[in-house]
């Protein structure tokens, strides 16, 4: 049974590896098929998801690991491994749903916008399991080309002219952030004689100080590679716009993948740069801090500034990563357990407000006719339009009624209003940035460098722009909604399907749950910050097994 | 050899930024090219230079460490040609698609000025 479990580890990359296999072998028409394995395959995801969470989180609050698996059971710092414990499960959980959410949604309508969409998004999927359980670099450099290339494919899903623009310049600016990428990597590996993440950890207090530029250099450059994806300021202008030309479903995946460069930028400054790392600890966190400030800021502005609701909520995720970074810049556990907390409700609150506002412009939207075009270019939208005709949803005020529910509980998650989970996160960060000792008394507070006496200027301006992003955001939310539900000139109901409107709802349902059960939530997240924390405290890390004759001694 | 070395990915990565900021669809995919080449010159350095050593262990050889070259950047090189093949190949098709639907081969999809 424990062996079995063992294995569960690689479930998430394998199960929609081998899903979007079998799509690419079945023929494009045979729909149901295809779709019934879509389904099957991104709900298994989540129940392998959760108890991946449980798994990870029945090891002690200290403990930095759960569980490594090392593929082709090769030893640690020569194979590669992957690793499991609270903020990868966690990760993996956040991705599951919002691919269970997003596919369900799909199914209305916008997977016959084009070819592959099942396999493509399966491939996605695997593409963001796979970085976030990795514990090897150059691995997060597949995995990261993978679900990249995924989400080239599912960017242009649906074609148009918007989407072919945006998608270009998306995939322009990504693969000059792969190269950065590959350079950051490659000098890491040359200063230090590894790519696994935990050996990586323990070499760099190690390194020569004629060689500490050398890595710095590399771990910066290997930064801006994720910063890049985060959209951190100066690098998120490619966001917005690429965000807003997506298909909702696909934009609401998207939501995750800024979380998966704050992810990595996480756990590699935590991991390689904390308190042990010597001269190199706490490198680049003012950077991160005034880069996360600035994207809050350049995101707020955007949200005031925006036309259109897809636009805006480009710059909300611009606000979420930016607020994420700048807590991580702050460091410390309590800070980011809450900004663990808030970097999930947030990406629920995107996901659902992504799907949400298709619904919404659906009314007066003049992109159902773009969509209506392209599947009669495709060929097969003609028996489906027929099909939907009877059991399409009755046009009643209700559905208005539940669309202008969820909108306002959507903008209350945003902008950080109680009484829901957005408001709980930003309180939590609030109170941990003010209080650093506060709220968990941890075991490592003893060591000098969990209290760091932080400079309070940073931290009385990351509360003010978190605050006044708040306002923004509901300025912004209040000025859509009233265009949208209360001054329509000509009031032309939505029709909603359920299945569109099931997945906005359960999405928004989790949010509430997080609300309502916030203490164990909490508590989970406080245990991830903890262990994260812990594993940069000497020995009780991410073990490896002791080294073997390193065959990387020679190494200048 | 490591100047000629270090010239090379210079030149490369140098001719490779240039072109990516040119407002050619063509000479962004070149500029790409050109950029991942330098990177896996770069890669392939970062294993240090040696002439004449192999990558691969035999038996009963003694020293090995220092008869050997390190083949682990050699493997990224590999992974990380694929990889630059298939996304380049991608992108040349996005940019066949944005010049068939917007009739320019500018990166904002339309000329300046317009």
């Amino acid at each position: 049974m424990t062996r079995a479990l063992d294995h569960l580890v690689i479930a998430p990359i394998l199960l929609p590896l081998v899903a979007a296999a079998l799509m690419l072998l079945l023929d494009e028409r045979r729909r149901t098929l295809r779709t019934a394995l879509s389904l099957t395959s991104t709900f298994g995801l989540l129940a392998i998801a959760i108890v991946l969470m449980a798994m990870a989180d029945a090891s002690p609050p200290g403990a930095g690991v759960s569980r490594t698996y090392p593929l082709g059971n090769w030893p640690a710092p020569f194979g590669i491994v992957l690793v499991l414990d609270r903020l990868s499960a966690l990760m993996v959980a956040l991705t599951a749903v919002l691919g269970c959410a997003a596919l369900t949604f799909s199914l209305a309508r916008w997977d016959r916008a084009g070819p592959y969409f099942h396999a493509l998004f399966q491939l996605l999927l695997m593409g963001l399991n796979g970085a976030f359980l990795t514990g090897d670099l150059f691995n997060l450099f597949v995995f990261f080309e993978l679900l990249l290339a995924a989400s080239y494919g599912l960017l242009l899903h649906g074609t148009g002219l918007a989407r072919v623009r945006a998608g270009l310049q998306y995939i322009a600016v990504n693969l000059a952030a792969s190269s950065l990428f590959l350079i950051g990597v490659s000098l890491i590996y040359g200063v230090t004689g590894t790519l696994n993440m935990a050996d990586l950890a323990q070499r760099i207090a190690t390194v020569p100080d004629d060689n500490r530029m050398l890595l710095e250099a590399g771990a910066a450059i290997l930064g801006i590679a994720f910063l890049v994806k985060a959209g951190m300021w100066p690098l998120g202008f490619w966001l917005p716009t690429a965000y807003a030309a997506a298909a909702p479903p696909v934009a609401s995946v998207f939501a995750i993948m800024t979380k998966v460069g704050v992810y990595v930028v996480l756990r590699l400054s935590l991991l390689l740069f904390g308190e042990e790392a010597g001269a190199s600890a706490h490198f680049g966190g003012t950077w991160i801090l005034f880069g996360g400030l600035m994207t809050m800021i350049y995101g707020l502005i955007g949200i005031l500034a925006a036309q259109d609701m897809p636009r805006m909520t480009g710059y909300a995720v611009l606000v979420s990563s930016g607020t994420v970074l700048a807590a991580i810049g702050i460091g410390g556990v309590s800070v980011t357990g809450g900004m663990l907390y808030y970097l999930a409700s947030s990406t629920l609150a995107l996901a659902a407000f992504f799907l949400l506002i298709e619904l919404v412009e659906r009314g007066r939207a003049a992109g159902a006719d773009m969509l209506a075009v392209t599947m009669e270019a495709f060929g097969n939208g003609t028996e489906e339009e027929s099909e939907h005709e009877e059991e399409i949803g009755a046009a009643t005020p209700a559905t208005l009624a539940v669309l202008g529910l969820s909108f306002f509980a959507c903008a209350l998650l945003l902008a950080g209003l109680p009484p829901l989970s957005g408001f709980i996160g930003k309180f939590v960060l609030l109170t941990a940035m003010l209080n650093p000792a506060g709220l968990v008394q941890t075991a490592t507070a003893a060591a000098p460098g969990a209290t760091v006496p932080m400079p309070a200027a940073e931290v009385w301006a990351f509360l003010a722009v978190i605050i006044v992003s708040g306002l923004a955001t509901i300025i912004a939310m209040t000025r859509a909604g009233i265009r949208t539900f209360w001054a329509p000139i000509e009031r032309s109901v939505p029709r909603v399907l359920a299945v569109e409107l099931a997945p906005v709802a359960v999405l928004l349902m989790l949010c509430v749950a997080m609300t309502i059960e916030a203490a164990p939530v909490m508590r989970y997240m406080q245990a991830t910050a903890q262990s994260l924390h812990a594993t940069t405290d000497a020995d009780s890390g991410r073990s490896i097994p002791p080294p073997l004759e390193k065959a990387t001694e020679a190494r200048p | 050899m490591e100047i000629i070395l270090a010239i090379g990915i210079g030149v490369l990565t140098g001719s490779g930024v240039w072109l990516l900021l040119r407002p050619r669809t063509f000479q962004v995919i070149i500029g790409l090219s050109l950029i991942s080449y330098a990177v896996n010159l770069f890669i392939f350095g970062m294993g240090r230079l040696r002439t004449g050593a192999p990558p691969i262990l035999h038996e009963g050889v003694v020293d090995a460490t220092a008869r050997y070259v390190d083949p682990v950047p050699q493997a990224l090189v590999l992974t990380a040609i694929v990889i630059g093949f298939a996304m380049t190949a991608l992108f040349l098709v996005v940019l066949l698609a944005s010049r068939g639907l917007t009739g320019t081969d500018h990166v904002d999809g339309r000329e300046q000025g317009q």
